[in-house]
């Protein structure tokens, strides 16, 4: 091994820095840190080579050793002037692998060894630059000892930000590692079925041969003899490889067999013919990832005749990445590289905070499906739309420009010199706080500045990768955080190991549980050390989890979600999240796998909506495909869904300043009454839709409650579902029919007539609303409005939340009536400064909360239960 | 109404009330603040039978057989028959084996089979199909331990649906109701005349005679219903009310309702056929002992019965006919009707005991037969000192065809099933979030808080 890294050790804050003191200082707690010229505050190591957090992969090469393969970004401008064949080197001779595959003693025949990874962290202070490290094996029939050690690294100039969030990192990696060890096993057992292919094709080769010698000579001739020798070794050979093949299918079965895992594994279709669908055989060369067209002609393998003698070591070109793992699975481990990169940037402060908004949003389940989106949903969609793909087989293997391997040592030195060179002048003037400052700005800009954010050109390229499914799209077809792809692959049957990990790391971290023993740490990194410390790496035995039946769902995989940063932070903080598990569904840190994963979360609405309009499934499909996991300081979703709240906030304010009834087309909504905008000309019956839907309480996860356009008559059963409806207004006897049912059930709906600008709904005389649309409002921007409107709405919510969860005004007590709990109620809204139709708004709400709680988050949008009040409506005209 | 809407075009017919009985969206006394709708039939749903205090079925003329519950709403079981048209449907309970009662359901369906279905599990006890004819009413009789279906004959069963014995076969009209009276004896009706059976049990046999055949109505009869203990009430197509002695046999009262401006007088035969027959046919009787709700037609007839008179009555209750009635315990009633809605009444006093109202808009007249002990009621009529109004004071609106039938649970909702396939659970929004707090809170302390 060559060099060593330092050790990142447990060191006392005394033995760092100068031992002078002057006396007069105020005491360092309250000392400003010096800001120095041209530093960003924020940056720990101004003497990191590299702009911001970056992911390495790397291997250690039986032919020319350490050699980094790709960085994620792969953008150059991140690494810089930082040496990454280095720190390569580096990171690959931390070794953690002391059994490697081969002939163990005392067994004639080679055995695999199902390695656990290691993780581990380690610190270069000379370069400034801190990882966490996690070392994988992956299996090659051609490599030495058949294993090829592999590792990821997430590098960083905060070794903070290493040392805790390491559970989410660690987490976060071993998915994307079980990902390519899944494919990896099934590329290498292909390959072993090849090779026994191959092997007894040559045995019977051989065996002719050998007997054709017998019969020409009649005597045993030395050529005969080695033939014979030759056979003899083909036939241990074919034992060895059958012995092989054994052991790498009968990995312990915990993921990918599970028939309720399967079911979304990308690359389902391929399972019936997975053995057809090899990667590369011994013998060729230049055969690249597959295509679709190439699993025919693979299907039928035609084994090819083996030397006695194979080429050895250095002339033979070793896999690629992607060729050691189904491509597939390649991808999908890229996807949860790019996630966990896109997670962690950012300083780390920044990280934390969201990770407590999170985990304390998590906690407000109870109200926040009202009128907050729903985080879970995201992902689910996104999940689902990847199923979808992969069920369709429209999945195509994504080429990504620069992800693949270098074919050589040689170009990518080139390659990473002449970045070198070109970086090296950009380098200083961009800070790493650069992600995270746009990330702010850009909930509050305006939607022109957001077309200049990050987060929206890449939902955008995302939205364009699903459009266009061509394998010819030179864009990364994935969008770029389909993690929970990956996450569900998983499965919860990782997270047994995970869990054992953290806790180990905890145990180890938190020497005498006291919590803050990464303060402790921190300190260090100023400390030149030269010795190796591989923290970490005893600590994490790994414990193969019993196959256990799985409980999908099941309380006990929530419990094991909870955010770490939390748990190691704030212990007051912890119980009380303790407390709140069972409403968890999903972890708000770690991003596991949603415990329920509907296969027809799209309820039949969302179809019939996705059928009706195309441009909504696009918006839809977008919203989902572009779920932003990364934190979010405000804490709402994807760009995209807040560029569309605030188009349609835009469209509200329009609204408000041109009806001058807009206040009780919105208490009609508020308070749970259908809306039905009536008009003849279709854009202008969904601007109306859009502009008023950031007004309905539980929208549902896909806004399933509107109906943007419906061109038939409705039914009551409609009523039920959809709590704003445009509608066509059509001169014909079905535009007759329609205005019937109008009219039948107008006692449940509001009407808004867009042709005739009038509005049929019962009065509102409350003062609420008015705060929340007054046509002469100062507010200019959409954007604005539609925070003012989420805040006065979230108010609302939270007052409903007081008023469903307060026993004294549902509960009898002693002596009582129904009638003193009635007024205790109607003194209790009043008290909080509700009207009586502001009243029936809190209602509604708390009706809503009711079922939403009972029912529980599982049924989404309950609509089976349709109230409604006996009350006059009038017509208002502008 | 919805003139504006339509700007400057005509309204629909159909969209047009009658100016009476429009009662608007005001309605205080109306509860029914909540709905839920059950899917599940495929085809007009006819009957809904209440099994016990939480449970119903309902059948239609898709032959399913469901059962709910009716606090949920949620569909617990269905029993699949040979999807033929439910013709009748009933819940009976009777002593199983092991003493305790026991509730299952009779069907009949038209391809002339009956069956006996357990509702806890949805099997299909007992069967029996080639009938001679497809039945139309069943009646379980309890001080026998049987049930009787009626058809083009009357059929007697015990429990363990074993035919005990049968009347001749009625080639011309089958029974369509029956009623139970004192001493064995069963009223049925049968087109134009009414059959007294009497049920003679021995310890080996049973066997059923025709006692008598009452002929005095001059028109098929479509209702039948027990009163109270002394009287039965028939109705018939050209709205002749008949109230019967249950023990004699003898008509206690006799009321021809007709719809009609001008005071009877001898040309009233005559008129009567001018009149359309679909107006003043007696569609529905029901009654709760004192007083008899008839619905003639679309309009809505209270009888009194110990006063021999009616007291109140409104003609145009509904757009169209009314298929069935109700009495409510504290002095409602509700009637649901053809055109899909289903009315909430309310039995109230003239503020004023001013004159009787004008007895033009029905006419009460002697029949007139000499043979009849009893003489002409229309004097008592209107002598009646406090003649009530109906006031409409809700309505439910919701089905898309007609209303077939409600069923109602105290305390618990309203069930109406309809042509348009579906059954509405109405239910009173203030005591269901009343019941869903309490839902809340228990779970709030299964989950020992937020």
């Amino acid at each position: 091994m060559i060099g060593s890294p330092d050790v990142v050790a447990f060191t006392k804050e005394e033995e760092f820095g100068e031992a002078y003191t002057d006396p007069c200082l105020l005491p360092e707690e309250f000392s400003v840190p010096l800001l120095t010229a041209n530093t960003n505050p924020w940056t720990k190591t101004s003497y990191a080579k590299f702009s911001k957090d970056f992911i390495l992969i790397s291997e250690f090469s039986e032919q020319v050793g350490p050699q980094p393969l790709l960085t994620i970004p792969d953008d150059p401008k991140v690494c810089g002037t930082f040496d990454l064949n280095y720190f390569s080197l580096r990171i690959m001779s931390v070794d953690y692998q002391a059994s490697f595959v081969g002939h163990p003693p005392g067994s004639s025949y080679p055995k695999l060894n199902f390695v656990e990874d290691s993780k581990v962290v380690l610190g270069d202070s000379k370069e400034g630059a801190f990882a966490y490290v996690h070392h994988l094996t992956l299996y090659d029939l051609e490599a030495r000892g058949f294993v090829r050690p592999f590792c990821m690294a997430y590098i960083s100039a905060d070794e903070r930000k290493i040392m805790q969030q390491f559970q989410e990192l660690s987490s976060g990696f071993s998915k994307a590692s079980e990902c390519l060890k899944t494919g990896n096993r099934k590329a290498f057992a292909n390959e072993l079925e090849k090779k026994l292919k191959d092997l007894e094709y040559t045995r019977s080769v051989l065996h002719k041969e050998t007997e054709l010698q017998k019969m020409n000579n009649g005597c045993y001739s030395s050529q005969a003899i080695e033939k014979a020798n030759e056979l003899a070794n083909v036939e241990k050979s074919i034992y060895e490889h059958k012995d092989l093949l054994r052991q790498i299918t009968s990995y312990p079965n915990r993921k990918g067999r599970n028939p309720d895992k399967v079911q979304c594994e990308p690359d389902k279709p391929c399972n019936t013919n997975m053995f057809d669908n090899t990667l590369t055989s011994n013998h060729s060369e230049t055969e690249e990832s597959l295509d679709g067209d190439d699993r025919n002609q693979q299907s039928s393998y035609v084994p090819q005749l083996i030397k006695a003698k194979s080429a050895k070591c250095f002339d033979k070109r070793l896999k690629t990445l992607e060729e050691l793992c189904e491509t597939n699975f390649f991808h999908q481990t890229m996807d949860q590289l790019h996630l966990i990169e896109k997670s962690f940037r950012g300083d780390l402060c920044y990280i934390y905070t969201s990770q407590i908004d999170r985990a304390l949003l998590s906690k407000q389940k109870i109200t926040s499906f009202l009128f907050e989106e729903d985080k879970d949903w995201e992902e689910e969609a996104t999940l689902k739309h990847l199923c979808d793909a992969a069920k369709t087989d429209i999945f195509p293997p994504p080429t990504l420009n620069i992800s693949g391997e270098p074919a050589s040592l040689e170009t990518y030195k080139t390659c990473v010199e002449a970045i070198h060179i070109k970086t090296e002048a950009e380098s200083s003037g961009t800070g790493p706080q650069e992600s995270s400052t746009s990330d702010l700005t850009q909930e509050t800009s305006e939607e022109a500045a957001d077309l200049e954010t990050k987060g929206s050109f890449s939902s955008d390229k995302s939205i364009e990768a699903i459009g266009n499914m061509s394998p010819a799209n030179p864009q990364p077809l994935y969008p770029d955080d389909i993690s929970s792809t990956s996450a569900f692959y998983e499965g919860p049957s990782v997270q047994p190991h995970v869990d054992n990990t953290r806790l180990k790391t905890l145990s180890m971290l938190g020497h005498d549980s006291d919590v803050n023993s990464m303060d402790v740490f921190e300190t260090g990194n100023l400390v030149q050390l030269d010795t190796a410390c591989c923290m970490g790496q005893e600590g994490f035995i790994y414990e193969e989890p019993m196959p256990e039946p799985l409980q999908e769902g099941s309380s006990d995989m929530v419990v094991k979600q909870e955010p770490q940063s939390l748990l190691q932070r704030d212990p007051s903080l912890q119980v009380d999240y303790a407390l709140g598990e069972p409403l968890l569904t999903e972890s708000p840190v770690t991003g596991l796998s949603p415990p329920e994963i509907n296969a027809n979360s799209l309820s039949e609405d969302m179809a019939r909506v996705n059928v009706e309009d195309t441009s909504d499934t696009t918006s839809y499909m977008s919203t989902s495909t572009s779920s932003d996991r990364a934190p979010s300081p405000f804490g709402f979703g994807s760009p995209i869904t807040v560029k569309q709240k605030k188009k349609a906030g835009h469209s509200a304010l329009r609204f408000i300043r041109q009806y001058p009834f807009a206040q009780q087309a919105i208490f009609c909504l508020l308070s749970g009454r259908t809306l039905v905008i009536l008009g003849a000309d279709e854009g202008t019956v969904r601007k109306l839709v859009n502009a008023l839907s950031i007004f309905v309480p539980n929208l549902g996860k896909y806004g399933e409650i509107v109906q943007p356009w419906l061109s038939t008559s409705f039914q009551l059963t409609d009523l039920l579902r959809w709590k704003l409806i445009g509608l066509q207004r059509v001169a014909s006897p079905t535009g007759s029919n329609m205005l019937y049912s109008l009219n039948r059930y107008s006692r449940y709906i509001g009407i808004l007539d867009c042709d005739n600008k009038t509005l049929r709904c019962p009065q509102y005389k409350g003062t609420l609303i008015n705060h929340m649309a007054d046509h002469r409002t100062q507010i200019k921007r959409g954007s604005t409005y539609f925070l003012h409107i989420q805040s006065m709405l979230t108010h609302l919510a939270a007052k409903a939340f007081l008023y469903t969860f307060c026993h004294h005004l549902h509960l009898p007590m002693e002596g009582d009536d129904e009638a003193s709990l009635a007024s205790r109620r109607t003194n209790f809204l009043l008290h909080l400064g509700y009207s009586e139709e502001e009243s029936k708004i809190v209602h509604f709400l708390s009706e809503l909360i009711k079922q939403n709680y009972i029912q529980g988050p599982s049924k989404g949008v309950s609509q089976s239960i349709f109230s409604f009040k006996y009350t006059t409506s009038y017509l208002y005209k502008i | 109404m919805l003139r504006w809407i339509l700007g400057a075009r005509e309204a629909q017919g159909n969209v047009e009330k009658s100016p009476v009985l429009f009662i608007g969206e005001e309605q205080p006394k109306n509860a029914f603040t909540e709905l839920q709708v059950l899917k599940g039939h495929f085809d007009i749903v006819r009957f809904l039978v209440q099994i016990d205090d939480f449970r119903f079925a309902s059948a239609g003329d898709d032959g399913l057989i469901l059962v709910w519950n009716v606090d949920t709403g949620e569909r617990l079981l269905e029993l699949r028959s040979r999807s033929q048209q439910i013709t009748a449907m009933m819940a009976y309970t009777f002593i199983r084996g092991g003493g305790d009662p026991h509730t299952s359901l009779i069907t009949a369906s038209s391809d002339r089979s009956l069956s006996l279905w357990d509702p806890d599990t949805g099997n299909r006890v007992h069967t029996v199909s080639d009938l001679q004819s497809s039945v139309k009413c069943l009646l379980a009789l309890e001080y026998l331990d049987v049930w009787l279906s009626g058809g083009n004959e009357l059929c007697v069963w015990n429990k363990d649906f074993q035919l005990q014995c049968k009347t001749e076969h009625y080639s011309d009209a089958g029974i369509t109701a029956m009623v139970e009276l004192p001493k064995s004896c069963i009223a049925a009706a049968k087109d134009r005349e009414i059959v007294i059976f009497k049920i003679i049990s021995t310890d080996l046999d049973m066997t059923v005679v025709t006692v008598r055949y009452l002929a005095d109505h001059q028109d098929s009869i479509h209702a039948l219903i027990r009163v109270n203990e002394e009287l039965f009430a028939s109705g018939s197509h050209v709205g002749e009310l008949i109230l019967w002695d249950s023990a004699d046999w003898t008509i206690r009262a006799y009321e021809h309702i007709l719809w009609e401006e001008r005071p009877a007088d001898g040309q009233a035969e005559i008129r009567m056929s001018m009149q359309k027959q679909s107006e003043m046919s007696i569609q529905h009787l029901t009654s709760d002992g004192e007083l008899v709700v008839v619905a003639v037609g679309s309009g809505l007839y209270v009888y009194h019965v110990m006063r021999r008179s009616v007291v109140a009555y409104r003609k145009h209750a509904h757009d169209s006919d009314i298929l069935q009635t109700m009495l409510l315990d504290d002095g409602q009633l509700m009637s649901c009707s053809e055109d899909g809605s289903v009315r909430i009444w309310e039995l109230q006093d003239l503020p004023l005991p001013a004159e009787p109202a004008s007895s033009g808009f029905f006419g009460i007249w002697s029949f007139g037969r000499s043979s009849k002990p009893t003489g002409p009621p229309a004097k008592k009529v209107l002598d009646v000192p406090n003649l009530r109004t109906l006031e409409l004071i809700g309505d439910l609106i919701g089905h898309s065809g007609a209303v077939q039938m409600f069923l109602n649970f105290p305390f618990k909702g309203l069930l109406t099933c309809s042509t348009d396939h579906l059954i509405i659970l109405w239910r009173d929004g203030e005591r269901q979030s009343q019941l869903r707090s309490l839902a809340l809170f228990q779970k709030l302390d299964e989950n020992q808080g937020l």
